[in-house]
């Protein structure tokens, strides 16, 4: 039976006729995204009168009123504050994030040995860029780079003390730099260690289970700052006399370990979730117990528990930040450090220096969650 | 190291050595961890004893009986700086729990109502529940807090010139003054009428329950409730002649008198840890109400249910069994991330601890007593949360 006898069959389609008037244009949009219901109209119109209330004061306050550029607290206060903005003026204060941006990156550290940080920072920004893009390649030796070279001449960068670069004491470091040191280290310490911790609470072994355990629940127990005042003031007491860490130290031991028990528990979600026949398979094929976990499951695990460990990371980041709390000078702290600064102090000081800390915050835990959106969906393509 | 079949006996026969005996590696690794394990903790006692008796400090309990001799800014319970450390620490206990409890109530709310918003067909109103998350999920608590503490409740007028809010509450940089009831002669009465109208509420419910189920006549239940819960105690107050009384507060000419004052501290605090909690609650929530499968909704309509029948009697019940357990980790999440008061000086339990154990030098107790609230606390909430998840979990035969 041959279809091209048949000519009541049309060879080609008809062409689409427009969309009814109702449904086209900017109107229909409004009527089915905004009006759709009585309801829907009143929610909308609260939400518009809130946002003309909020927004144009909050540009006003940010942009248009704000002081960009002044040396000291003048262009920040007004007449009767000793400064030289007309009564009743408020605005943000950007001179002040201007004038401290350089401390905002670098803390305390010396002056001279500044491109020192820098040096590290831009290196770290150059190998992490092709690390992140999946089409560049050379991804091993990027890796062995990133995360073998770099960190073995951070450590010998900034603190000094080795090839003619003069010591700079771990006090003296602040701002993003420590934030960016704490978290690199905490993340490249947490997903390894997490990943010992989260197969230990699968194992077999009752002793090794029963420590895992116990350490993953104690340290998901009780609140971080707990944790870095046990590392800050414990560690001291339970090491022989004469034997000192750095408090930098005792704070990068504390946010990794805090970090692992958290991101054992996401691994143990993603070992949990691999079927059984997967193991079962790795045995029957006379696979070691690290064969079997480093070649079968842990890369069907890991993959599958990506957004886990990217929040992970996130929360690591931000909790960063707590470090102020036992004295160190973070991006926060080091933010807050400055609002007494006499030559700085007014009323809008603390307000500006907030806004800017967390705007880096977010940019980057913004970042890392985009990122980590976009490789679930690349994983996921593949996978199919 | 070759574990994972221990319980196969029979494979261990076939293997030719005892080095590949898989059960006895597995012994010999234990054996040797729990070597190690007690010798670190014997290197560590050691030390530990060692340096406290170079410190010349006492270990023990029994700090907690001596003199506080420090204030805390706000107290439930009274509490002077003749007070006992115990009494500080019980303290620092009740303001956490206060603004834990305060903290949830609020992040649940915000948390709700943004997530139902996420879901919204109203474009506007989602993109702003959006908007809402992205900021606040982003952003570290603490920076929250100190938001809330020097960038916006420090810079609020003196007290003297306190911005005024109807219902007599003035706002100033010494946090939120507020009228505080005063109960007169037979207030007790309305607060007997309010319990009663509570008990009675709970038991027209379940008689509501039992009834439509035997007979399928649905009772107006809300609208009994709320008439029990707010008209009773309120014809009780009129009948007994309107017996609460209002302190209020008055703008002196230095500060406020008169009223209860929240500190700004305490405000900080419940604020930021409201709001953070609040983002994360609302993208439970939102993967809770999308995780019910569109079937469910569309079998609910075929058969005739109202809309908003559905979403309370097929839709929600269902979201919340996905709802409830990463919930529960968020509170406790919100109840740990209290103990950032520290930063801002608000008298929770590690702040007290803090300044306790800069005081006496106790710090194996201080820490000791931390971990125990702390993961006492968690093992409540967990077990409250449990039960809760298991009445609301899938009855399957």
């Amino acid at each position: 039976m041959s279809t091209q006898q048949a000519t009541f069959v049309r060879a080609s389609m008809i062409e689409a006729s427009p969309a009814p008037s109702l449904e086209r244009g900017a109107a229909s949009w409004l009527r089915r995204n905004l009006f759709a219901t009585p309801k829907d109209s009143v929610l909308t119109i609260i939400s518009l009168l809130i946002l003309a209330w909020l927004v144009p004061p909050a540009i006003q306050w940010l942009f248009i009123d704000a002081a960009w550029s002044g040396g000291g607290r003048g262009v920040c206060a007004t007449l009767s504050q000793g400064g030289s903005q007309p009564e009743g003026w408020s605005g943000a204060c950007w001179a002040f994030v201007n004038a401290k941006f350089a401390q905002f990156l670098f803390g305390r550290y010396p002056l001279d040995e500044r491109w020192r940080p820098a040096l590290v920072g831009i290196l770290f920004v150059l190998l992490l860029v092709p690390m992140l893009i999946p089409r560049i390649p050379y991804k091993g030796l990027n890796a062995l780079l990133l995360l073998g070279a770099l960190p073995v001449l951070a450590a010998i960068l900034l603190p000094g003390g080795w090839f003619g670069l003069t010591y700079v004491e771990t006090p003296l470091w602040g701002g993003l730099m420590v934030t960016l040191v704490l978290s690199f280290v905490g993340i490249a310490v947490s997903l390894p260690l997490g990943i010992l911790l989260a197969l230990g609470r699968r194992s077999n072994m009752p002793v090794i289970k029963m420590l895992c355990t116990a350490f993953i629940e104690v340290i998901r127990g009780v609140p971080l700052i707990t944790v870095l005042f046990m590392a800050s003031v414990m560690l001291p007491l339970f090491l022989p006399q004469g034997v000192t860490f750095d408090k930098f130290l005792r704070a990068l031991i504390g946010v990794s370990l805090f970090a692992s028990a958290y991101m054992a528990e996401v691994v143990r979600g993603g070992l949990q979730a691999i079927p059984k026949g997967q193991y079962e398979g790795a045995d029957s094929l006379g696979l070691s117990y690290w064969q079997k976990m480093g070649f079968i499951v842990l890369p069907q695990a890991l993959k599958l528990v990506i957004p886990g460990i990217v929040n992970t990371f996130i929360g690591l980041f931000k909790d960063t930040s707590l470090v102020s709390i036992i004295g160190m000078f973070d991006l926060l702290g080091i933010v807050r450090l400055n609002f007494s600064d006499t030559n700085w102090a007014s009323a809008v000081t603390p307000l500006t220096g907030l806004i800017f800390a967390g705007f880096v915050f977010w940019l980057f835990c913004f970042g890392m969650s985009r990122y980590s959106g976009f490789m679930e969906r690349l994983l996921d393509r593949s996978q199919r | 190291m070759a574990i994972g079949v221990t319980n196969v006996p029979e494979r261990s026969k076939s293997s030719g050595s005892i080095i590949n005996d898989p059960q006895v590696r597995g012994i010999f690794y234990q054996a040797i961890t729990i070597i190690i394990l007690a010798a670190l903790i014997y290197w560590i006692v050691d030390n530990t004893v060692d340096n406290l008796r170079r410190a010349n400090i006492a270990s023990g309990y029994d700090f907690l009986r001596s003199r506080a001799g420090f204030d805390v800014g706000q107290s439930l319970i009274s509490f002077t700086s003749d007070s006992t450390y115990g009494r500080a620490l019980l303290v620092g206990f009740i303001n956490t729990l206060l603004v834990a409890i305060t903290g949830i109530i609020t992040a649940t709310i915000i948390g709700f109502l943004v997530g139902i918003g996420r879901l919204s067909h109203n474009w506007i109103i989602a993109k702003l529940s959006l908007a809402y998350v992205e900021v606040f999920r982003n952003i570290p608590p603490l920076l929250v807090i100190f938001f809330w503490y020097s960038g916006v409740l420090s810079i609020l007028p003196q007290a003297r010139d306190a911005l005024a809010l109807p219902f007599d509450i003035f706002l100033s940089n010494r946090g939120v003054a507020f009228p505080r009831p005063v109960a007169g002669e037979g207030a007790e009465y309305t607060l007997l009428a309010f319990i009663i109208a509570i008990a009675a509420s709970v038991f027209f419910t379940r008689y509501a329950r039992q009834r439509q189920l035997a007979t399928g006549e649905r009772l107006p239940v809300l609208w009994t409730v709320l008439g029990l819960i707010i008209g009773l105690p309120l014809i009780t107050f009129l009948v007994t002649g309107a017996p609460i009384g209002f302190d209020v507060p008055v703008a002196g000419k230095f500060n406020l008198t008169g009223g209860s004052v929240v500190g700004p501290e305490f405000m900080s605090l419940f604020l930021a840890l409201s709001f953070y909690t609040a983002a994360f609650i609302a993208e439970i929530v939102r993967a809770g109400i999308r995780g019910v499968s569109k079937g469910q909704t569309e079998a609910a309509h075929a058969l005739g249910i109202r809309p908003s029948l559905t979403t309370r009697l097929v839709v929600v019940p269902q979201a919340m069994r996905i709802i409830i357990p990463p919930l529960t980790s968020q509170y406790l999440n919100l109840t740990k991330n209290s103990s950032l008061a520290v930063a801002i000086g608000y008298a929770d339990l590690v702040a007290v601890g803090g300044t306790i154990l800069n005081q006496t030098g106790q710090s194996i107790e201080v820490v000791s007593i931390w971990l125990i609230v702390y993961l006492s606390l968690s093992l409540a909430t967990s077990l409250f949360m449990n039960w809760y998840n298991a009445r609301m979990a899938l009855v399957e035969r």
